[in-house]
């Protein structure tokens, strides 16, 4: 990987719990490194620790062991370099749109009319002009979620974490959230990690893709995957692709 | 069916007056059959007393108790106050102690369901003071403070103080801790967090709590003011039993019904304004 800059990189990372007076590892000694705007794809299978090592990347937990650095510095708590788009909706109920949006400009103190700015320009990329004086629970799941990434981007962060941001929506709002996001990416260019359990997401999304073993989970194997974008997800090579890291895959509990 | 039956296209405006008119309407039948229930119950009970089914010293009718309203507007007789000096007398105390129950109950509870250390500090004293019935304190307040408007105040703000700090307490528990880390991952403060996130998330309890603490402040009022006072809508209806005037306890139950529910519906309203959101 000459060439490429090494952005964020976690070293022997592992996390374990106290439950019930016994121990017990959600994971162990994770090893990668993260590439300078890249589209990285952690995939894992269900409770495997997918979100424990994004709250560890994203300062909210902090490990038994390990480190994670940031352009070689070591990351301790909460950075403002790194946003997260979480698994669960995270908007704040009493906030419109637009509110929830700038959210994180305002608590960092920036001044009304350019946070405004920041946050209708992501909200036009997410598709949700329009919408900026209602209220979440006046939404749909994929439109809550669009609202996530706007919220995320808008603080302007280096690395961008997404925790299975599609999990919950159907099928079709899925297919089309993931070729908006793809397309985000590609105007613009910021670190993603990306978190799934869903392989052909995975496939179709990742410049590579980290593939997790069960719990205590630590790294299976990385994928690059050189197919060019958008990319067709029944093309011969996709499905190849698809079912190598299929067969490489442990079975959820 | 030869030709396909004509199908009125409505614009959007038409469409939504369609649908607030709808709504409208409901309102208004559901109102009216309030209106008509209590006119319905006044008059059973009217019937009742005059028919005689119901002995005139154990109950008056509503006419009379409207004919003493009117009485009472201006003759202080047989209690000593006219009605507005009673109400006067009732709102200072209970305003008093349910306002000074919110200020300290509600930061209180707040701060002991976010500041670990603070909980720890101040919840052992609270769950002891807690159990106790307001109206026990009324001997040792009385022997504190008198008769006066501090010592009512007092059981009333005990009575109020209690709902305030348990629902503050609990609503700022049940934060989502999504939301709370999603403020971390800003970079935000603990501060930052409980001020903006935490104390909006306690506010629905907050309301729930405070509309108990409503009810509980005007019904201590009333016992309080039966146990030491010389004015009041509680007096006036402990004169009412000494003086065998079954129309004056009733005067007194009924005016203070109204009131309760007066502050129950401005509470709604504020509550509206703030919670907008829900809807
Ligand atoms: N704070 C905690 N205390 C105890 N156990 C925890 C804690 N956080 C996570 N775990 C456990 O760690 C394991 C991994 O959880 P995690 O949420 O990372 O799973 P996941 O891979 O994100 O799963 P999913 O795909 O369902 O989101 C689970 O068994 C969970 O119960
Ligand atoms: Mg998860």
């Amino acid at each position: 990987m000459d060439g490429k800059k090494v952005k964020l990189s976690l070293e022997h990372i592992s996390q374990s719990y106290v439950l019930n007076n016994r121990a017990f590892d959600a994971v162990q000694d994770i090893n990668f490194d993260v590439y300078d705007s890249e589209f990285l794809v952690l995939l894992g299978p269900g409770y495997c620790g997918k979100t424990v090592l994004l709250n560890i990347i994203s300062g909210l937990e902090e490990p038994v062991d390990g480190t994670v650095r940031l352009d070689g510095e070591v990351v301790k708590g909460s950075d403002p370099r790194i946003g997260m788009v979480f698994q669960k909706t995270s908007l704040l109920p009493w906030k419109t749109v637009m509110e929830n949006v700038e959210v994180g400009p305002k608590m960092a103190g920036v001044a009304k009319e350019e946070r405004r700015k920041t946050a209708q320009k992501y909200i036009d990329l997410v598709g949700l002009q329009g919408f900026e004086k209602s209220y979440p629970t006046q939404l749909s799941g994929g439109m809550k979620q669009r609202v996530g990434i706007a919220r995320a981007y808008t603080n302007s962060p280096e690395i961008l974490l997404m925790d299975e941001p599609f999990g919950a929506l159907d099928a079709q709002t899925r297919y089309s959230m993931e070729e908006e996001i793809q397309k985000i990416w590609q105007s613009e260019k910021r670190t993603i990690i990306f978190v799934t359990n869903n392989i052909e997401e995975a496939v179709y999304l990742g410049d590579r893709i980290v593939l997790l073993t069960n719990r205590p989970a630590h790294v299976k194997a990385i994928y690059d995957i050189d197919l060019p974008r958008p990319r067709d997800t029944v093309s011969p090579e996709f499905l190849r692709i698809r079912k190598e890291i299929s067969d490489n895959t442990d079975l959820a509990l | 069916m030869g030709s396909a039956p004509e199908t009125k296209k409505l614009t959007q405006e038409q469409r939504i007056a369609m649908v607030q008119e709808k709504k409208r309407r409901t309102q208004r039948l559901y109102l009216t059959l309030s209106i008509i229930g209590i006119l319905v119950f006044l008059l059973i009970w009217e019937i009742a007393s005059d028919a005689g089914f119901v002995n005139s010293r154990y109950l008056a009718a509503p006419s009379t108790i409207f004919k003493l309203f009117i009485t009472k507007l201006t003759d202080p007789n047989p209690d000593g106050a006219v009605l507005g000096v009673n109400i006067l007398a009732s709102l200072q105390v209970s305003l008093t102690g349910f306002f000074l129950a919110i200020i300290v109950g509600i930061p209180l509870g707040l701060l002991m369901g976010w500041y670990g250390g603070f909980e720890s500090f101040v919840r052992p004293i609270f769950e002891l003071v807690r159990p106790i019935p307001p109206v026990s304190w009324i001997p040792l307040t009385i022997v504190w403070l008198g008769i006066g408007l501090p010592a009512k105040a007092f059981i009333v703000f005990f009575s109020a103080f209690v709902p305030c700090v348990i629902n503050a307490y609990t609503g700022i528990k049940q934060t989502s801790p999504v939301l709370i880390n999603f403020a971390k991952t800003c970079g935000a403060s603990n501060f930052t967090i409980f001020w903006k996130v935490g104390i909006p998330s306690s506010l629905t309890m907050v309301f729930a709590g405070v509309r108990v603490a409503l009810g509980n402040a005007w019904a201590t009022l009333v016992a309080a003011e039966m146990l030491a006072a010389s004015s009041g809508l509680g007096y006036m209806i402990l004169m009412g039993r000494q003086f065998a005037r079954p129309d004056l306890i009733l005067l007194g139950i009924v005016v203070i019904g109204i009131i309760g529910v007066t502050f129950t519906a401005i509470l709604g309203r504020v509550e509206n304004r703030v919670l907008g959101w829900k809807k």
